[in-house]
């Protein structure tokens, strides 16, 4: 869980990291403003013409306070990403075993006098520091070659190791496949004849039946 | 004293193999001679249990005496180990534990053997297969880890101490509770694989092993969460589960022992899953085998790999040769296990029940496979990696949501058919009740959409709510049923509707039971821990409390001396509590141990229980001042008491039905139909 909810915390980074090529664009409607209001000055307009306007400018000015308003969000949201490296130390830390032994979670190895994981989480801190050039894949690869490739606490989704991930799903669907398979060879089965000429109720006498003992346990 | 433990062990290996090969015979050779063969095969079965029993007493004895003569005693205890640890000693170690586990068998087949009167050929059958079983773990104890084995060279003065880990009262209890579940599960095995080589008539071997295997799965369960508490309360790293791969073992054998107790209705009531009951429980026997196998045979590193040695080969041979003998019997013999009825509809708790054995094995294939892979990385990759906890957590949880609404909808739906309009009446009020759970977590601002972690946390809360608002319902409908027709008050109707049909309302017992340990795990998105040094006087913020350190003191005993911190815990302005995290320093083995200290907080939440979990990590070797980790777990507790009621609710299905109360009918029914939902 841990996981998913960092990679969702990436994917906003990265929207966030395409945010500030908008930034340009809001230059443009300053700009025509500017120009329109130049226009205006120099031939006097109709009245329709200055209602005309207004509404554009308006618009404009909305427009304008709207870009403003989202290159603010933008700048938070990159900011608040970029100073957040608590919340990534702790996600790639999660991410990582502890290399002594322990089999436990870098993060979560509390060994008492554990001689790798305060070493691991210093250089954890290390490379977050190094900057944001210094993107969490390449973070953790260069734990695994540091390391090797039992670092990572989870296998990557890439070569083999996605086999990993996949196979209890085709197990899954086929089990599913396998159910159906079962369920309808059930129900296409002839009814067992009983002994001694006793027949079955079936079909709607059989609910009749039913309905019956349902009212007498379940008023 | 080594020389008594080590005739007893030789002694009953001796026996065990005559009861094996004396049973074999008698029952594979019809005659006047082998039925007298067969009884002297039960009542060496009988003598097993007496010589492995003072074998057992023997090396408790010697921990007790101090006996390092003995190596085994030497490794795993030490003068000063507390006597209710030197008992423990028992099961710390390999040889130990084997010798326990063989005790616990041997136990099991002495009480079977004195009630083989039920059904003399079955259980002479189920007899001569756990002594088979028996033979295996005695080849072991006698020349493969061998728990008497002489120290070479001078005795020693004094032992090199039981490992730290295991000196809580917890490791008291936890491997008896563990083991007393992997060995149990031998019993149905060997009544199911003896039903099918004789190809016993009918379904009486399910009745006579149905109180066995409730007996062994609860105390599987037991098992399993007490260990899950001993990693909570021990290891000191704020969590109670790391999938690691002996924590796996544990949980692959629960989920087919589930799958079994479920899918064993079916064949009880309708003859249909025969072959598919049988595979479980043969896959439940061989999966707790393969729990020793991983701890012992060191091809899988974990936390729990206290031990190992070669013995992982004797069990992977065990297993294979188990498997092909099941596999043989369930080919040669399968014209026996044909299913008699037919399915009538979908929407029926048979097909509930396929449903949910699919997801419990999907969930223990996934526990499976993820357990092994490793292996399979090594053999095609050249290299392992690492499979924990974050691909755990993606790959079962949402198996698991799955199986939480079966769970819900599954005790709603009646057997060979349900009305839809029946399912709306019965499902409307939990479904509306599980709705506003959700909705409330929205409203006091878990965000499901933000993060999936949160998301699975509400998908949780809602299924749960539904199971419990689901088994309320039943039992107030059922009660409200009695209460009309007796003139009870409901509580009353309701008891007596629980003695009626204990198997029925005991399971429902168990399903509110896991939801609620449902409740208590999906707090964990929710967790928070600071870590912090702390003098006197300082303080930590943690959620809507306040830590003080007061001070600090030191002790010393003969077993160990330790540090440990005094911490005052305020909450809206007002002392509610003091909690003392502490540091051992174990004399005898030289390691530190932390021992954390839990605060749940029932007082002040009631319903939204906390953990205060704080953590005396050691000392800041530069500044030299005391290091604290403070946790503050949501919702944990729960998991405790939910399976307080697990418990109670297998044990309420242990108990027989009461007669059922004789009401005249309105209306003549004719008997054959089965109707409305049975348990």
């Amino acid at each position: 869980m841990q996981e998913q909810g960092t990679e969702m915390k990436f994917k906003i980074l990265l929207s966030a990291d395409s945010i500030p090529s908008v930034g340009p664009g809001s230059v443009g409607p300053r700009s025509v403003e500017t120009a329109g209001v130049g226009t205006g000055a120099l031939a006097r307009p109709s009245r329709a013409q200055l209602g005309s306007y207004r509404r554009s400018l308006r618009l404009q000015i909305r427009s304008t306070r709207c870009l403003h308003a989202a290159v603010l969000a933008a700048a938070v949201i990159i900011l608040a990403g970029a100073g957040d490296d608590s919340a990534r130390f702790k996600d790639l830390g999660h991410r990582m075993m502890c290399v002594c032994g322990c089999n436990q979670i870098l993060l979560e190895c509390n060994h008492v006098g554990c001689t790798y994981s305060d070493k691991m989480r210093d250089e954890l801190q290390a490379s977050l520091d190094k900057g944001a050039n210094n993107n969490d894949d390449l973070i953790l690869q260069g734990f695994v070659q540091e390391y090797g490739p039992t670092v990572i606490a989870a296998p990557t989704t890439t070569g083999f190791n996605r086999v990993a991930w996949i196979m209890p799903f085709v197990a899954l669907a086929l089990g599913i496949a396998f159910v159906i398979f079962v369920v309808r060879s059930w129900k296409n089965r002839p009814t067992p004849a009983l002994a001694d000429g006793i027949v079955m109720p079936q079909g709607s006498e059989l609910d009749e039946f039913r309905r019956r003992a349902r009212k007498e346990t379940d008023q | 004293m080594s020389q008594i433990g080590s005739f007893a062990l030789m002694l009953a290996l001796g026996l065990s193999a005559y009861s094996f090969l004396a049973g074999l015979l008698a029952l594979f050779n019809r005659n006047a001679a082998s039925a007298r063969l067969g009884e002297t095969a039960r009542r060496a079965g009988i003598a097993t249990f007496a010589a492995v029993l003072l074998a057992a007493i023997v090396l408790v004895a010697a921990a007790f005496n101090d006996d390092f003569s003995i190596a085994y005693i030497f490794h795993h205890s030490n003068r000063d180990l507390p006597a209710a640890y030197k008992f423990a000693v028992l099961w710390s170690g390999q040889e130990g534990s084997l010798l326990f586990w063989s005790l616990l068998l041997a136990g099991y087949g002495f009480v079977l053997r004195l009630r083989y009167k039920t059904d003399q050929r079955l259980f002479a059958y189920a007899s001569m297969i756990i002594a088979a079983v028996q033979v295996f773990f005695l080849l072991i104890l006698n020349f493969a880890a061998h728990p008497f084995a002489v120290m070479q060279g001078g005795l020693p003065p004094d032992g090199t101490g039981l490992n730290p880990l295991l000196q809580y009262p917890e490791m008291v209890i936890h491997p008896p509770m563990l083991y007393l579940g992997y060995v149990g599960f031998t019993v149905p095995f060997a009544f199911a694989l003896g039903a099918l080589i004789m190809k016993y008539p009918g379904e009486k071997w399910i009745h006579i092993t149905r109180r066995w295997t409730m007996v062994t799965w609860c105390f599987l369960t037991i098992g399993v969460f007490l260990g899950a508490h001993w990693a909570y309360a021990v290891l000191g790293w704020g969590g109670y589960w790391g999938w690691d791969p002996v924590e796996n073992a544990s949980l692959m054998p629960w989920l087919t022992g589930t799958a079994f107790l479920h899918s064993v209705m079916m064949q009880e009531k309708r003859g249909m899953l025969k072959v598919w009951n049988m595979s479980l429980i043969f896959a439940t026997f061989l999966l707790s085998m393969l729990g020793t196998f991983l701890t012992r045979s060191g091809v899988i590193s974990s936390v729990h790999a206290f031990a190992q040695s070669a013995i992982g080969t004797w069990f992977l041979v065990f297993i294979a040769l188990t498997m092909a003998v099941c596999t043989y019997f369930l080919i040669a013999n399968r014209s026996h296990l044909k299913s008699e009825h037919k399915l009538e509809a979908l929407v029926s708790r048979e097909s509930s029940f396929l449903f949910n054995n699919l997801l419990l094995l999907t969930v223990c294939f996934t526990i499976l496979w993820g357990t092994f892979f490793p292996i399979l990385s090594q053999f095609v990759q050249g290299h392992k990696v690492t499979v924990g906890p974050p691909f755990f957590n993606r790959v079962a949880i949402p198996v698991a949501l799955l199986l939480l609404l079966l769970t819900a909808v599954g005790p709603l739906l009646a057997w060979r058919k349900t009305s839809i309009e029946s399912l709306k009446r019965n499902f409307l009020y939990p479904a509306v009740g599980a709705l506003a759970v959700g909705g409330m977590m929205i409203l006091f601002g878990v965000r499901p959409w933000e993060d999936p972690s949160y998301f699975y946390a509400t998908m949780a809360a809602v299924l749960s709510a539904l199971v419990i608002f689901t088994v309320i319902s039943e039992f107030l409908r059922g009660g409200r049923v009695i209460a009309g027709k007796t003139q009870r008050n409901l509580f009353s109707a309701m008891l007596q509707l629980c003695h009626r049909n204990t198997r029925r309302y005991g399971g429902y017992i168990v399903h509110f039971g896991v939801a609620l340990v449902v409740v208590g795990i999906l707090g964990t998105p929710f967790n928070k821990e600071v870590e912090k040094e702390m003098g006197f006087g300082d303080k930590i913020f943690i959620g809507p409390y306040t830590l003080v350190c007061q001070s600090y003191t030191q002790d010393d005993n003969p077993n160990y001396g330790n540090e440990w911190a005094i911490i005052s815990v305020f909450r809206g302005g007002k002392q509610i509590t003091t909690m003392y995290p502490e540091r051992r320093f174990y004399k005898a083995s030289q390691q530190p141990q932390t021992l954390p200290r839990i605060y749940p907080s029932f007082r002040e939440d009631l319903f939204l229980v906390n953990d205060v979990y704080l953590v005396y990590e050691g000392k800041n070797e530069t500044t030299g001042r005391p290091i604290i980790k403070a946790h503050l777990n949501p919702l944990v507790p729960w998991i405790w008491i939910g399976l307080i009621i697990m418990v109670f609710g297998t044990i309420v299905a242990l108990v027989p039905n009461a007669a059922a109360v004789q009401v005249a009918a309105t209306t003549p029914v004719r008997t054959p139909a089965h109707a409305g939902a049975g348990d």
